[in-house]
């Protein structure tokens, strides 16, 4: 095992073990997102044919927004201590930071999907006309470029006074893009309808966004 | 230790160092020369700009101007490894213990042998004066063991130069006299320690030298803890 894989592993390992002690972001998200989908069922009590319309635009918002949850927390437990100054002046990479921080924030929103799908289902009576593995992979797709670019906005607004309100300002509309590809492309999954344009557009977006970060990372990390 | 041993004679050389934060100059214009195998106790007043150099020198802050030249490396990334930094802060994360602390650090390090890793980590531990075995959370430590476990993370990587802010702030007067005597014997393996303290009595017998900051310039050198009277009054 290379030293920077090494060091990726032992960073996601320790936000896993932290979060699993603290439980302060998947606690939130959960009940952030466990909110939106009861509130929205019953001001609206779609039929299935409607909920299929809406569906894509209403799980994605309530993913985003439960992400942003996630966001704040990884780059918190850091500045608590000062603890990213230790990890500053070691001779660790600072993308092993980064790809690590990603990993984490991926698997925390992937649990929280993993939970709240079935609770969709059941409150808005869905069912995919279209294949479910097209449905996982947008979801594994979307997921990744909501953490990837949050993961880093969040480092970026790190030492800003607001830093909670500075990760949407930046976040929301940098993924525009993403968030028009995977709200189009699940609700035309669910209706049975061809997605393979927005799922092209979320790889593009996935790999753009993604080497654009690894590039600038370790500048934002070493910002005064 | 071989890497202490060929540690040469001028370990750190800063000239001309400036540091502004905006319009306000914490560091104005120092220059100065640092040998290995001594202990330096850096005195001054809150904002003389103690902890800004010491930033400075662990590569946390980019100087505005000048040079600074540590191993005869100019750029901190390349002997990182010989440094060991410790803030005032723990830079330990409350939620895991001392030894998980120490581990994930290690790794960081390199330190990633499964054997000898535990090795280091028990031994550091050990000479802070703490209980490896200890499970309880760094975050329930008092904060005396909190300084000092801070204190073994910064020695886990055996650095030739250890930057140490504030290590006896909140120590009791027991702890600080053990960690006094810990100081005293890495200064015997050739490490270069520099001690940004307001309690400069601690270190009345152990400290080499006495460094005096005031406005963001050193402004004297002694042997001894009394600030002389003819010290440069840099206000002027």
């Amino acid at each position: 095992m290379s030293a920077p894989t090494g060091i990726t592993r032992a960073t996601l390992f320790k936000d896993l073990r932290l979060e699993w002690r603290s439980k302060d972001a998947i606690n939130s998200m959960l009940f952030f997102s466990l909110l939106v989908v009861v509130v929205f069922s019953f001001s609206f009590d779609p039929t299935a044919e409607e909920s299929r319309q809406i569906a894509g635009g209403l799980i994605w918002v309530a993913f985003l927004f439960a992400a942003v949850v996630a966001l704040n927390q990884t780059w918190a437990r850091e500045i608590r201590n000062q603890v990213l100054d230790a990890y500053r002046v070691s001779p660790a990479p600072a993308n092993s930071l980064f790809i690590a921080k990603t990993l984490g924030n991926f698997i925390f929103v992937a649990v929280l999907e993993a939970l709240m799908t079935p609770l969709f289902i059941v409150f808005y009576r869905l069912r995919a006309l279209g294949p479910v593995w097209q449905l996982i992979l947008v979801a594994a797709l979307g997921t990744w470029a909501l953490v990837v670019n949050g993961t880093f906005f969040a480092a970026m607004s790190l030492r800003t006074r607001s830093r909670e309100i500075m990760l949407p300002l930046l976040l929301f509309p940098i993924s525009i893009p993403a968030l028009l590809a995977m709200v189009q492309s699940t609700t035309a999954i669910l209706n049975g309808e061809g997605a393979h344009f927005w799922i092209v557009l979320l790889v593009t977006y996935d790999l753009v966004f993604t080497t654009a970060c690894l590039l600038l990372f370790e500048t934002v990390l070493n910002a005064e | 230790m071989t890497e202490t041993a060929s540690v040469p004679v001028n370990v750190i050389t800063v000239s001309n160092l400036i540091k502004q934060f905006g319009r306000f100059a914490a560091l104005r214009g120092i220059t100065a020369e640092f040998s290995g195998g001594k202990l330096y106790a850096i005195l001054g007043d809150n904002g003389a700009g103690k902890t800004t150099l010491l930033r400075t020198l662990a590569g946390l802050n980019q100087p505005s101007s000048g040079e600074v030249t540590i191993l005869g490396a100019r750029k901190f990334h390349d002997i990182c490894r010989q440094v060991g930094y410790m803030a005032h802060p723990s830079l330990l994360y409350d939620e895991m213990s001392g030894m998980e602390n120490l581990e994930y650090f290690a790794r960081l390090y390199g330190i990633t042998d499964g054997t000898r890793c535990a090795e280091v980590i028990r031994a550091v531990i050990l000479s802070v004066g703490l209980d490896p075995d200890l499970v309880r959370p760094v975050g329930q430590y008092s904060q005396g063991m909190r300084q000092r476990m801070s204190l073994a993370r910064a020695l886990l990587n055996d650095p030739a130069i250890l930057l140490l802010d504030e290590p006896f702030s909140n120590v009791d007067s027991r702890s600080a006299a053990e960690m006094v005597g810990l100081l005293a014997r890495c200064r015997e393996q050739g490490k270069a320690i520099f001690v940004v303290t307001h309690q400069g009595s601690l270190l009345e017998n152990t400290a080499d030298e006495f460094v005096w900051m005031e406005y963001g310039k050193i402004v004297a050198r002694t042997r001894d803890l009394k600030r002389p009277e003819n010290a440069e009054d840099p206000s002027r």
